[in-house]
């Protein structure tokens, strides 16, 4: 029973709450003015938009990396590097190089797992316990790896941040960089979520239930289920500005994360104030980018609101094209910022035959086990 | 006038104490944490001190208040004893319907599971509960399970200065209207992992440390877990809550030099604690106290003691490195010397550097070598520098009523 006292007290709380988010949150839009992705798709080194689609019948989704990483890092340096980190710092300057813009006033990276295989080199010798010979893998098995060499070959003292909570990390890393927006200190911001696979970790996390038991085709997603996903991997950098600039792709103007949803109406709720902070309404929506995965343990039960939620809405899906992975929201960011640069919605990720023109704001919403719920607001 | 971050709950446990009073008790009484392992099973057991906490993993189910369960790690657990400490504290239950976020840090998450069970995972189901708690965000999700925190939740994982930019990170939050109140810090647990790790980077020194010390011979490492209750000024204003002390600076730079020795002149240590120093609004002169990160190593007491006397010139405030007694927690020591500094401005005190006696000959000053009562301290900076450069540095200060 609540007393009186705290009663009122909680009435005041709460509408001292109300009033402290309308008249103080700070809320500022990241231009998003330039982006390098290194996926499953061909998506590197080249201004192609899935003309293409990689089709695999496969374990999990690989990344196709550059032919030679030499443009990006000195090969004296790449030789003692691990594979994830050369893809971090190569997608990295891929989007500095196609923004224009030298020095990023801040360096924030988002990884679920940071560099698997670093850390796999040393568990795979750990029952020794024994002093390791070479340091290198424990040196770039710390999560923080490859925004700090970013900033090392860049030599950009500024701010240095890494995330690593699951499938909140690149969004984690958007809300940062929004964050130092809206505080006015940094105007460039290089933003990047990054996550590799490999075959001891999948095999590892397919006894969790995580993926499917046999190699599967990834463009029949819609048709699997059956329990399990594909799993993916990819390093997606994006240059987020506060400034316009002739490069810009879209904006990205809200980002927000749901742990533990209450119950399922916890979740329309939060995207309806979402919007509504943005000024827009449901119809304002033109497409919105699921992060189903082909579980069937977890599509229709998580994605089904949607549908009524946003009727009319025109559904669009990505995991067929870069697997499922912690930071694959970095991999639908670069088809949302795509898209709504080129007016054009590639055919191979409709879930529907909804068709609406202009396409002016794009949702993402991606989940993981109705733990972790997240959404990216992006706009022409 | 940006909005004013305060402080209003505590909690820790490391080697020289399960909780604030402890290590309070701990302090005062010049006792270190660092000995012989006692816990970790590893066979540098006999060869390398560390500073334990001084509790098997059931003892830290206990203390957790939490029954003895499959899946937990002694990372998640060490986190749950301190958060908790941390929300009690701060009487968070108390004031429902304001925005609370966890932002919680680590470095090898649940590791210690992880490396004890990973040929099993390879192999056989018999530890599959225990695969999750691989990544670092388990812990954090785990301990804002106990606490009940749902409004915002992430991990910061940026090698030893983790755990300060969780709480930089909870302060821009709420300076920003995004959360009225931040549980903020971090966990870590010794591991066979990257006690070999900084074993194979030759280090460890195989005796107590010496932060500071022209014969210093690199660092003890540590374990424990440290979270600290930010809270905005209208949220402090609206409960009547008592205050602790006050954020009012923070700044985090980047060294861009090598991705695990710092820089000769510092830059990186230099432009944190400058950034910090002018988002305070303080001079130099103002800081009565600085906990430095001195983890002991040859390269770290160089790189930020050239740093101090650049930014501080001849007026160099007491310096301490209060790793000596700790250890070098490293995700959570920015949370933990971010308390022991907190600790100054409470008892007006200034705890000094364990096994010091050579001075550098670099340096033109040497750390605090005698506990300093009855000191007027106003303000401390606690720095946090980690692998990669990312270098991290607070300000806390003695509040005044508002």
């Amino acid at each position: 029973m609540l007393s009186f006292k705290s009663y009122v007290s909680n009435f005041a709380i709460s509408l001292f709450r109300y009033f402290a988010i309308l008249l103080t949150h700070q809320q500022m839009p990241a231009y998003i003015n330039g982006i390098g992705l290194i996926s499953p798709q061909k998506t590197a080194e080249t201004t192609d938009f899935l003309s293409e689609i990689m089709e695999y019948e496969s374990d999990y989704l690989k990344c196709i990396e550059p032919p030679g990483y030499k443009p990006y890092i000195d090969p004296i340096q790449s030789r003692r590097m691990s594979r994830l980190i050369k893809m971090g710092i190569a997608s990295a300057k891929m989007c500095l190089n196609e923004s224009g813009c030298a020095m990023p006033d801040a360096i924030i990276t988002g990884t679920g797992l940071g560099s698997v295989e670093d850390t796999e080199k040393i568990l795979g010798t750990i029952h020794l316990d024994q002093p390791f010979l070479n340091p290198t893998p424990f040196m770039q098995s710390t999560y923080n790896t490859i925004s700090s060499q970013i900033a090392i070959q860049l030599k950009c003292h500024n701010y240095n941040s890494t995330y690593v909570h699951r499938t909140f990390s690149f969004e984690s890393s958007l809300q940062d960089a929004l964050l130092q927006i809206a505080e006015g200190t940094a105007k460039d911001i290089l933003t990047g979520g990054i996550d590799e696979m490999t075959l001891n970790h999948l095999a590892i996390t397919r006894r969790r239930g995580h993926w499917k038991n046999e190699p599967v085709k990834n463009l029949e997603m819609l048709k699997w289920n059956s329990p399990g996903s594909l799993a993916g991997e990819g390093s997606g950098f994006f240059l987020l500005s506060a400034n316009k600039t002739d490069k810009t792709f879209a904006i990205i103007r809200d980002v927000k994360t749901i742990y533990k949803p209450a119950n399922l109406d916890e979740i329309p709720q939060r995207v309806n104030s979402m919007l509504s902070a943005s000024e827009l309404c449901i119809s304002d929506i033109d497409l919105i980018l699921l992060g189903i995965n082909g579980d069937n343990r977890n599509d229709p039960l998580y994605y089904e609101f949607v549908q009524s939620l946003f009727p009319g809405t025109p559904l669009a899906y990505y995991k067929h094209l870069c697997g499922e992975y912690h930071t694959s929201s970095a991999f639908a960011l670069w088809l949302a910022a795509n898209i709504l640069k080129r007016q054009t919605v590639p055919d191979t990720i409709r879930i529907d035959d909804l068709h609406r023109e202009p396409v002016r704001n794009i949702l993402i919403y991606n989940q993981y086990y109705n733990v972790n719920h997240s959404f990216i607001l992006v706009s022409e | 006038m940006p909005r004013r971050i305060f402080v209003t709950g505590l909690g820790i446990i490391t080697g020289i104490g399960n909780n604030l009073a402890e290590t309070k008790d701990s302090l005062f009484h010049l006792r270190t944490g660092i000995g012989k392992i006692q816990f970790l099973e590893t066979n540098l057991r006999d060869e390398i001190p560390v500073s334990e906490v001084k509790c098997s993993l059931e003892e830290c189910f206990h203390i957790a208040g939490i029954p003895v369960t499959e899946g937990y790690s002694r990372n998640a657990l060490l986190g749950i004893i301190a958060a908790k400490q941390a929300y009690l504290d701060a009487r968070i239950g108390d004031f429902p319907g304001l925005r609370t976020g966890l932002i919680s840090a680590t470095t090898v998450g649940g590791m210690d599971r992880c490396e004890l069970y990973y040929e099993d995972f390879l192999t056989n189901d018999s530890r599959n509960i225990y695969i999750d708690s691989y990544d670092c965000a388990d812990s954090t999700e785990k301990i804002a399970d106990v606490l009940g925190i749902r409004d915002y939740l992430t991990t910061i994982s940026t090698a030893c200065s983790s755990s300060a930019n969780a709480i930089q990170l909870g302060a821009r939050m709420i300076r920003n209207g995004d959360l009225d109140r931040v549980v903020a810090g971090g966990t870590e647990t010794l591991t066979k992992f990257h006690l070999n790790g900084f074993n194979a980077l030759k280090i460890l020194d195989k005796e107590p440390c010496k932060p500071f010390d022209e014969k210093r011979n690199g660092i003890n490492l540590g374990e424990g877990a440290a979270y600290i209750v930010l809270e905005s000024e209208e949220s402090v204003k609206q409960s009547g809550k008592p205050v602790i002390c006050e954020l009012t600076g923070w700044g985090n730079s980047c060294e861009a030099f090598h991705q695990t020795a710092s820089s000769p002149d510092g830059i990186g240590a230099y432009l944190a604690m400058k950034k910090a120093i002018e988002l305070s609004g303080l001079k130099t002169a103002d800081i009565n106290y600085i906990n430095a990160h001195g983890t002991g190593t040859d390269n770290n007491d160089i790189s930020e003691g050239k740093a101090i006397e650049r930014l501080f010139g001849t007026e160099v405030p007491p310096v301490s490195s209060t790793k000596p007694y700790t250890g070098h927690t490293t995700s959570a020591a920015g949370a933990t010397e971010a308390i022991i500094s907190i600790l100054c401005l409470l008892e007006q005190v200034i705890w000094p550097n364990l096994n010091f006696s050579q001075p550098m000959k670099e340096l033109h000053f040497t750390p605090v070598q005698e506990l300093l009562k009855g000191r007027k301290v106003n303000h401390v900076m606690s720095n946090s520098f980690g692998f990669g450069g990312n270098d991290t540095s607070l300000i806390f200060s003695r509040s005044v009523k508002f």
